[in-house]
């Protein structure tokens, strides 16, 4: 009997992070620009016109929202490469555990892309992201299962264009706009010490759009990979 | 019931004509041999077979499904492209082992050494796939597709980068699943290899079956000489 869909999708999972265990290309290639890019906006900072606290949530979403971009590419590109697409679609699960397997799988990938940016964002710009650590993480991981429901989508999409790797960000960015702008806020907040309780308001919206963006591009993702 | 009954089976591409018209009759057991120059439209046919792609007209059933199918008729087919359709960084032995879970095997890593075995990799079984000859892949590829006993096999140019020992392992395989009443189609240039497992065979060219016979006797020298006259002039 053919895997159920959760199932199937953690094969497929297991399957993209074994690939990227061995290879490490994508996740130190996401890492590297996570890092310079760090580092590019503390050199061009000025800390007498901004202060640390209204710079870093900018910093941290912003950073997150193009190195993941760089996971995602790789996502379907992979399969690419001798057709190993065509070994998914021919096996008798549904089209839906591909999508899902693939998102878990770069999921993973942003969320250790995080792990090690967000303790790079402390050291240089010195605000205490790490002392507000169990709220930070949700809101981390909220905006990842936005930012990778879309991206996922879009790099299967892109992926058959000769403009791929023009086309992934061209077709995410806008609809990443409603995943940072909630998660930048919310971060906002944490770090300025207001109240939690003034974050939840933010931590709702992200609520709503993970589950509106997971379960349109969960739909969406049959047809854009039918011929 | 015919393992394979297609009826004016048809697919274009935008204003493109890919396959027209196809109409053919497979039983279990049969192998269909299917010549044609490039662009002919032999892998959008098995791709279409495969329920990979919808057809655009025409209706067709393969092992009791009608196409274009969605899981039970996947379950029931091993495809085999020119493209190896497998994982460069994963071992031989992995690449096969995750189809066979996928196909919902119970044993899946030991149907992956035996599917291995027959094709005489076993001893190659963990090394990674980028680091195997290109005849190895396809033997490998080959494992992939079969490790489920598929009813139907689709073949799109299996021969294709395979040393002498390499075509003699697929040949012999091939004809002991047709053996064991598999139905194949099989897509290739090569005509003595492709006639020597065959029990129908077909030319096509421009998206439709311009001859099709059946027999098993059919001699390669005197078919070579048809299908040029078809390929070639246009007969």
């Amino acid at each position: 009997m053919a895997p159920s869909t959760l199932s199937a999708a953690l094969l497929i999972a297991r399957k993209d992070l074994a690939i990227e265990f061995r290879t490490r290309t994508a996740f130190f290639s996401a890492l590297v620009f996570a890092l310079l890019g760090i580092v590019i906006f503390f050199f061009a900072w000025d800390p007498t016109a901004v202060s640390s606290l209204d710079l870093a949530p900018g910093v941290l979403w912003g950073i997150f929202t193009f190195s993941g971009l760089l996971g995602l590419q790789r996502s379907f590109s992979l399969e690419q490469s001798d057709r190993a697409i065509d070994s998914l679609l021919g096996a008798p699960i549904s089209r839906e555990s591909i999508y899902l397997g693939k998102a878990i799988a770069n999921l993973v990938f942003v969320a250790a892309v995080q792990l090690i940016a967000i303790p790079a964002v402390q050291l240089f710009y010195g605000v205490s992201l790490l002392d507000h650590a169990a709220l930070l993480g949700l809101i981390a991981l909220m905006a990842a299962i936005g930012l990778v429901a879309v991206g996922t989508l879009f790099s299967a999409m892109a992926v058959n264009t000769k403009l791929a790797e023009m086309l992934l960000p061209v077709l995410s960015l806008p609809f990443f706009v409603p995943i940072v702008i909630p998660a930048a806020q919310a971060t906002a907040r944490l770090l300025s010490g207001r109240p939690a309780s003034e974050s939840v308001g933010w931590l709702k919206l992200l609520l709503a759009f993970d589950i509106v963006f997971v379960v349109a591009c969960m739909l969406a993702f049959p047809y854009t990979i039918e011929e | 019931m015919s393992t394979i009954a297609t009826r004016g089976l048809a697919r274009r591409f935008g204003g493109r004509v890919a396959v027209s018209d196809v109409t053919l009759t497979l039983e279990e057991g049969d192998c269909l041999a299917l010549f044609g120059p490039n662009g002919a439209g032999k892998t959008t046919l098995l791709r279409m077979l495969a329920g990979l792609l919808r057809p655009t007209s025409g209706s067709g059933m393969v092992a009791g499904v009608a196409l274009p199918g969605g899981a039970e008729l996947r379950a029931a087919i091993g495809y085999i492209s020119h493209a190896s359709m497998l994982y460069a960084a994963l071992s031989a032995r992995e690449n096969v082992e995750l189809i066979a879970r996928l196909f919902g095997m119970r044993d899946a890593r030991a149907a992956a050494m035996r599917a291995l075995e027959r094709m005489a990799l076993s001893d190659r079984a963990e090394m990674p796939v980028r680091q195997l000859s290109r005849g190895m892949q396809q033997r490998v590829s080959i494992a992939r597709a079969t490790v489920h006993d598929p009813r139907v096999v689709l073949l799109d140019e299996p021969f294709t980068g395979l040393d002498d020992s390499g075509s003699a392992a697929l040949g012999a395989h091939l004809a002991a699943l047709r053996a064991a009443g598999t139905t194949m189609v099989l897509v290739t240039h090569q005509i003595a290899e492709g006639l020597a497992l065959a029990t129908h065979a077909a030319i096509m060219r421009a998206g439709a079956l311009v001859r099709v016979e059946a027999g098993e006797t059919i001699d390669p020298a005197t078919y070579l000489t048809v299908y040029r006259e078809h390929v070639m002039h246009g007969a």
